[in-house]
């Protein structure tokens, strides 16, 4: 697969919970070892991508495919061998808070891998440092601050370097040094194993610093653009050029304010 | 007949929190009765106006619409102004709210609801077992021995003080219960009898099912439930771990292994509460007491409360996990869980005990 290839394709996308369509409709590609931004307001289905594209959700109508694979529809039997080349920073972490971060990082490297525990042990040692975590390797998940549970659940995601990982939010809540060190990690992931990384965020200094592509979605889970990051800033569409400019958005349809109903000024 | 005169209402220097009680009764007294009022709201004399006069004045627009009337401002202070631009409000109608379902709606939501959780009964269950006969067989799937010892000391050894005291005290008021009428009869020595073979078929399994059900199923539905709203199960089926395998095998293989040794300190303990009534208030000799119980009592008896024990025991926890595994909400549904739980486990005990006393007494 060449890099310009998309490792995830997405087409015709559909899907939601309970009766409620959340995504609608929504065709993108992710390229191979470049990193995506997903940007856009708060319930515009952010997260429910990413849990399409791991297969968490299964789509109303259209396809997610991921390296050629649709996840939702593998058996048992071949869905954990797909899934190991995947990994996902959930927006609260989602630890195991049963037991300590060394274990959490380590869970994934012995139910996909041989590798002795020593060199599981190292592994887990290594990501943990790389995320700024290696002095909290034996304390529980609840014993961590907000940032620190991100951080460990990074390591977590990043722990089988897999080909693509999703993060959903990573330095929300994070002070601004620590967010740009993620940022970083982020970068060399890219550059050292061609990782192919998808991030949701709102932040724009992270996005000017690592995104190549960005996806922006709307209210009602609509594709307001799919393209390179620095196209996107001459995209005519006004949401993409307000996130952009960092202007105030547009207030929602079908209100107005308290003036101007009682001076009989709403449009109907 | 409605009075045509126009309603006029001139508010200030405040509409806050102190004057937005006045002003409420003045509105609704103005317009009691009227219809299609013609309303003039003058605020040019307000120079403070918080969030509740901001609401006074919509609710008053809204009052007006309602009774078919005009609403017209004819005037506004920079304060009046500032907090009615803050506030933006619905100019549309709202999505009506979801009618409340009705009588056979009703009745076929609980009849889905109940398909399912037993779909989901039988998927756990065939999933559970698929996964413990891989785990003794597979060596890179095995099942870890330490989660099922921690299991086994959190379902089982930290109940036997609790089962234990329970059965003494249920062995010893049957037994006195008991002792009064046979003593009548001067059939005393047949306390040993009723006392062995109520304790070891029905009460023994019972309590501790009960038991067990009140403290370690629910225990199971709180933990996967909760691991459900924190995204812990997405997280494990994100990595492809199975959740099944990996929080219910261990909780399966822990009770089925403790539940009959529980049954088995709790039988002991009943009877031992009915040879105290027997040695103490019927004047039995210890010996006479064993030697009737060891007559009456048969294998077979101690077998049928050790199979019923595992059969509760296989309830509880599958129906802990399927509650847990289905929550909804936040901590409102891990509440409802853990209940739902415990009065479903204890149901599904009651009855299965049912069934095994028609099936063992035909099967005689």
């Amino acid at each position: 697969m060449a890099d310009a290839d998309p490792i995830v394709v997405i087409d015709r996308l559909t899907a939601g919970y309970g009766d409620r369509a959340i995504l609608k409709d929504l065709s993108i590609g992710i390229r191979q070892a470049r990193v995506t931004a997903v940007v856009g307001p708060s319930g515009c289905g952010k997260s429910t991508l990413f849990k399409c594209i791991v297969g968490l959700l299964r789509p109303w109508s259209g396809s997610v495919r991921v390296a050629g694979q649709d996840l939702a529809a593998l058996d048992e039997d071949r869905l954990p061998r797909a899934l190991a080349r995947v990994g996902l920073l959930f927006q609260q972490g989602a630890l195991l808070n049963s037991v300590p971060v060394r274990e959490n990082v380590a869970l994934p490297l012995r139910e996909h891998t041989g590798l002795p525990e020593p060199v599981i042990q190292e592994i887990v040692a290594l990501k943990l440092e790389a995320v700024g975590l290696s002095h909290a390797i034996d304390l529980l998940p609840a014993e961590l601050s907000g940032g620190m549970r991100k951080r460990a659940a990074l390591a977590r995601a990043m722990a089988l370097d897999p080909d693509l990982l999703l993060c959903d939010e990573p330095s929300a809540g994070l002070d601004p040094p620590t967010a740009a060190d993620l940022d970083a990690l982020i970068l060399r992931l890219k550059e050292t194993f061609r990782m192919t990384v998808v991030v949701v965020t709102h932040e724009l200094p992270s996005i000017e610093m690592i995104a190549d592509d960005v996806v922006f979605l709307g209210r009602g889970g609509v594709l307001h653009y799919a393209g390179p990051v620095a196209e996107a800033r001459r995209c005519p569409i006004p949401e993409v050029m307000d996130f952009f400019a960092r202007r105030p958005g547009t207030r929602e349809e079908g209100t107005c304010s308290l003036l101007d109903l009682m001076r009989q000024e709403c449009e109907s | 007949m409605s009075d045509p005169s126009p309603v006029e209402f001139s508010w200030g220097p405040t509409l806050d929190r102190e004057s937005v009680p006045d002003r409420y009764r003045e509105i609704q007294q103005a317009l009691r009765g009227r219809t299609a009022p013609e309303v003039r709201l003058d605020l040019r004399a307000v120079n403070r106006m918080d969030s509740s006069g901001a609401a006074l004045c919509h609710l008053l627009h809204q009052q007006v619409l309602r009774q078919k009337g005009t609403l017209r401002l004819v005037g506004d202070s920079d304060a009046a102004r500032e907090a009615l631009s803050l506030f933006r409000v619905a100019s549309k109608e709202p999505v009506p709210p979801r009618a409340p379902a009705g009588f056979f709606q009703s009745i076929g939501d609980s009849v889905v609801r109940a398909v399912t959780a037993l779909v989901d009964l039988l998927v756990l269950l065939t999933d559970t077992l698929h996964f413990t006969g891989k785990g003794l067989v597979s060596r890179r799937e095995r099942i870890k021995a330490g989660a099922v010892l921690e299991q086994m000391v959190r379902i089982g050894l930290e109940s036997v003080g609790i089962v234990a005291l329970v059965s003494l005290l249920v062995g010893l008021t049957v037994a006195l219960q008991s002792a009064y009428q046979l003593r009548q009869f001067g059939a005393n020595i047949y306390l040993a009898d009723l006392i062995g073979i109520a304790i070891t078929r029905e009460m023994g399994p019972l309590i501790t099912a009960i038991l067990i059900a009140g403290r370690s199923g629910s225990s199971i539905a709180a933990e996967i439930s909760t691991m459900v709203i924190t995204e812990e199960v997405d997280a494990l089926r994100v990595m492809g771990l199975n959740p099944s395998r990996f929080l219910l095998v261990p909780r399966f293989l822990g009770i089925s292994l403790t539940q009959p040794l529980l049954t088995v300190v709790a039988d002991s303990l009943g009877i031992f509460g009915g040879f105290v009534i027997a040695t103490t208030y019927l004047d039995i000799s210890a010996r006479a007491f064993v030697d009737q119980l060891v007559s009456a009592l048969m294998v077979k008896d101690l077998m049928t409360g050790l199979v019923k024990s595992v059969a509760f025991a296989w309830i509880i926890v599958f129906v802990g996990a399927q509650r847990g595994f289905r929550v909804t909400g936040g901590a409102e549904g891990v509440g409802k869980a853990t209940t739902s739980s415990v009065v479903i486990s204890l149901f599904g005990v009651i009855a299965a005990d049912a069934f095994f006393s028609l099936l063992f007494y035909f099967g005689d």
